[in-house]
This record gives C-alpha cells, structure tokens and sequence, in this order.
C-alpha cells in the first residue's frame, strides 16, 4: 500500500523566505535517514510558501487563476512523503516517530494512494479459476518480461 | 470505540510495530545470546506479551525497546533455570552479566550497533549452508517480519512445510555454529552474492503471480524490494546491491501492465507504456547512477538493471536503444555465460543490425542441450526466417516451437504465424 504523508504549513512556514530552524533540520534529517534505510520511502519533497505558487478555480467553462499566498496557512502543503507499507497503521506508527517539523502545534495528514488493485472488477469464482489456472502457463523469466 | 473495536485497532498497531521493529529486534537479540533460533523464540515470546498487554496498557513511547527489554528478561530467565540444571554458575554470571550490562539505547537514531547487528543478521539468514528455499522463508521470518502462515501463502506451500523449514534452518545454525558476523575479504563477495539471490527469489515468486492469487503473492515484491532496499543502505559501498534495487524496481513498474485483463501474460513490445510506474522507473535508474559513483566493475545484477533501463527508458519499442542492450548482453555473457543469455543477445543484435547477423548466433544455438526442449529458440529463429522471407522454413520452426509452449495462448500466437506463412509463401 501507498500512503502519501503530508507536512502542514504554519504561518511561519508561509513566511516570504523563512528558512527553517537548523536544529529541526538536523533532527527531520535524522528522521529521514531512519525513514530510507526501513526501505519504505518512495518520494519525498519540501513545497515552497504559497507565495510562489498560484490556484486555478474551475466553474462550469471558466478558469480563473489566483496568485499566492492563501491564507489558511494550516490547510496548505508545506511537504510530503510517499511510503510504501503494508497498513494505515504502520504510517501511523512512523509518523509518530517523526519529529515536530515546526517549532509550534502543527499537523501531518496520512492518506492513501489510489492503486490499480483498487480500481479492478470483482471477479467471478469461475473468472479467478481461469486466472489461477494461467498461471501454472506463464513462460519462462528469462524473456525480457 | 468498543473494547472488541479497540483490541482489535491495538492489534493491528501491534502488527505495524512488529513490522518496524522485529528485525532489529531480533539482531540485538542474536548478539547477546548468540543465538539467531533463540533469539527468534525470544522475540516471539515478547511479541505475545505485547498483544496481552498493550491493549490494557498502552502503546509504549518506545515499542522496539519494550519488546527488546521483555525479550531479555526471558532470556534471562531461560539462563538462570539452564545453568542452575546444569550447574554451570560461573558461566551464568558472566552471561548475566553481559546481558544486563547492554546499553538500552534503541532510542539513539544512528545507533551503529544496529546497523552492524542487522547486517549480521541478513548473512546468517542467507548462509549457504542453508537451502535457497528455507534461506528465503528465514529471511522473510527474520529481516521481512512475516509470519509463517504469510510465507506459507505467499509460496503456496503447506504452512506445516514452512514451520519445518525455518526450524530445521536454525537448528543447522545452531549446530553448525555459524558465527554472527559479517564476512570479511574474499568471502564477502560470494556470501553477498547468495544475500541477493535469495532477495531476488523472494522477488520473481512474487512477479510471477497473478491476479486471482492470494495477494500475499505479489506483495513479495514489495518485500524484496524492502529488503533491498534496506540492504543498499547497509551496504551502500557495493554496486551490485544497488544494481540489484535497481532491477527490481523497473521490473516492478510494469506490474500493472505485465498482465491483461484476461490474465494473460503480456509481452513487453505489447505493453501500454504510459502505465508504467514512472516513480518506479525513477527510482531504478536513480539507483544505477548510484552503483555507478562507486568505481568498480559492473556485476551482472546491475548489467541487467541497465538492460532494463534500455527498455524503460523508450517512450515506444522503436525508440529502443538497441545498440546499447547489445553490448551490455556481451558484458553480462562474459561475465555468466549461459545460453539464454546468448539467445537474448542474439534477439538484440538482430534489432540493432538486421535479422541476418541475429540468425548466425541463432544457429549456433542450434545444438545446445539445455535449449532442445525451449520453446523461445525455434521461436526466435522462426521469427528472424520469416523477417528474411525464408518462409517455408519459419513455418517449420512457428510450429516446432508452438509444440514446445506450454502456454496455451502463446501457442495459439506461435500456430497463427506459421498458418500466415503458409499464405503468403
């Protein structure tokens, strides 16, 4: 399973050119290094203040573009991770590991990533027969598969 | 929530935790006892507890050190009934001594001992004194943390079958005294070598699943791609390590496409590329650069990585850089001979220089043993006859081939192109 972990912002963070603290820097480096060598990490990123960025607003044909900052600053993105592991529970259970990426309250949201498994049809009992039975047929590794 | 509900949530957060901890656990466990059965057992055994208490109490703030201090109060425990038995008291104190005299620091991130301790932990559970199958369930026991009953179903073996395994595995450990270390000079070679076989085993069991299977089955990719993972990072100075994270990971960013509907097996020249996982795929050649930062020779784990890339790195079979994928199947057949190999660079070659140059290795092939009964050598050359026009010739071959497949659409495509050359001669 993937789950995409989400930093939120602060007001701090929001701040033009707000450099974070070198001591939560230090202990988030530290945090992401146990994070790698578990081998769950996939992708990992710090987002911009809202300043930089810009919103689309879609109603029926129109598009309007507004430019940064917002101003719910705790709704806002400030990074991610993408983890592989196998429950909700275990994101949890890392996530509370992790160190406080603010110097004040502040808040990681834990979502789950869409997969294919999730968009396949229910199968028929005679239709998973079918496909077990495949698969005693598959052909060798070694084609370029 | 209801108390069922809330057991049951502690549960499930028991399991995520076991996850997390249970190799490094277990490694801290073999160091002091020296044991790798016993400290298995131990684990276990703090395991259960954890599942009794932690619903009533609470999650501890640090679950690995809980489960790593309640292992070691049995440990000590078994000791002190064992030496009293065998009224072996001076020897007694000294384990006591040294088990209770361990630093409790699992709290201290970038704990080296751990590190090393895991390490350890990978080779002994990969010794080749072992079987490859009882290496694979005692990896994915100790280092992947699941259970025996996962493994059972994930290899589609009788669980009582595995159980025996793992227990006859750490019993040729125990007797045979294998030490709990990590391989020095020459031997680190070959004994890392059998660690990513044994990771690549567990990997192609599960990309050989399909759908219908019990999803433990292609979560075995995910497992060896963990268990690369975290070796890459034990082991960040050895190329093949990354070579092998790397081949794993571009493999696994077909798995969507690697399979129809019908759940039938796809060739890659038929796969729907915008589905492959480009995070996967970036992450594979992310990998490759890596072994390459490393100077050293390039191993055959990460010669296939970079075949791999060739192909994922093509938006469309044509923009296939095949002059490329012909000089890295040279490499790879110096370093692992073998006739497969040869066959594939053999298909290589004729699309990097024309049907022609691919048939001479083709023929060449023609008298070698282990191919007689291999369906993709008369496919391969039935193919290239039929490119060159020798079409009488690739009809013969399409059907010697499509008899050898055990594959029933395969044959079907195979008896389809021989019928074709029939018509137009």
């Amino acid at each position: 399973m993937r789950f995409m972990v989400i930093v939120k912002s602060t007001p701090e963070s929001e701040k033009a050119g707000a450099l974070p603290d070198p001591q939560l820097m230090a202990e988030m480096g530290k945090f992401n290094e146990e994070l790698i060598k578990a081998g769950i990490v996939l992708a990992m990123d710090g987002l911009q203040p809202s300043s930089k960025g810009a919103r689309v607003k879609f109603s029926g044909k129109s598009r309007t573009v507004v430019d940064g900052p917002f101003t719910e600053a705790k709704e806002l993105v400030a990074g991610f991770w993408i983890w592989q592991v196998k429950s909700l529970e275990e994101a949890i259970e890392w996530v509370k590991r992790c160190p406080n990426p603010h110097n004040v309250d502040s808040e990681i949201e834990i979502r789950q990533v869409f997969e294919m498994e999730d968009f396949a049809p229910i199968l028929s009992e005679e239709e998973i027969k079918y496909k077990v039975a495949k698969r005693a047929e598959l052909p060798n590794q070694a084609t370029a598969r | 929530m209801s108390a069922t509900n809330s057991h049951l949530a502690t549960h499930r957060t028991v399991e995520a935790v076991w996850r997390i901890e249970s190799g490094r656990v277990i490694a801290g466990l073999t160091r002091l006892t020296r044991d790798v059965g016993l400290a298995e057992d131990l684990a276990q055994e703090a395991l259960v507890a954890a599942l009794e208490q932690w619903p009533q109490s609470g999650v501890p703030d640090n679950p690995a050190a809980w489960l790593t201090a309640t292992a070691k109060r049995r440990a000590i425990d078994l000791f002190r009934r064992k030496a009293v038995a065998e009224r072996k008291h001076d020897e007694l104190a000294r384990e006591l001594e040294a088990l209770e005299q361990t630093p409790p620091d699992l709290d201290s991130p970038l704990d080296n001992t751990i590190g090393d301790d895991l390490l350890r932990l990978v080779f002994i559970a990969c010794h080749p004194i072992l079987p490859t199958e009882s290496r694979a369930a005692l990896t994915l026991r100790l280092l992947g943390g699941l259970t025996t009953d996962e493994i059972a179903r994930a290899f589609l073996t009788p669980e009582p079958t595995i159980a025996q395994r793992i227990v006859r595995a750490k019993r040729t450990l125990a007797d045979k005294r294998i030490p709990f270390e990590v391989p020095r000079g020459p031997e680190l070679a070959a004994r890392l070598s059998s660690a990513l076989a044994v990771i690549y085993l567990i990997f192609n069991e599960g990309y050989s699943a399909t759908a219908g299977d019990d999803l433990m089955r292609p979560g075995l990719c995910g497992d060896a791609l963990r268990l690369g993972r975290i070796l890459a990072e034990l082991t960040p100075t050895e190329p093949e390590v990354h070579g092998l994270v790397a081949l794993m990971e571009i493999q696994a960013s077909r798995t969507r496409t690697r399979v129809n509907s019908a759940g039938e097996p796809v060739l890659l020249f038929d796969q729907n590329r915008a589905q492959w996982d480009q995070l996967l795929i970036h992450r594979g050649l992310t990998a490759i650069e890596r072994a390459h930062t490393i100077n050293a020779a390039r191993g055959p784990y990460l010669l296939q990585a970079e075949i791999a890339a060739c192909h994922a790195r093509a938006r469309t079979p044509s923009e296939t850089d095949w002059p490329r994928i012909v000089k890295l199947y040279s490499e790879l057949a110096q370093l692992t001979p073998s006739p497969v190999i040869e066959l594939n660079r053999a298909v290589a070659v004729s699309m990097a220089h024309g049907p022609d140059a691919g048939l001479t290795l083709v023929d060449a092939l023609a008298s070698e043993p282990s191919l007689a009964r291999y369906h993709l050598l008369p496919s391969v050359r039935a193919d290239l006859l039929y490119k060159l026009g020798r079409h009488a010739e690739a009809r013969t071959e399409f059907e010697r081939a499509a008899a050898l497949t055990r594959n029933t659409r395969e044959r079907n495509l195979l008896l389809t192109r021989a019928a074709s050359c029939e018509k137009s001669r």
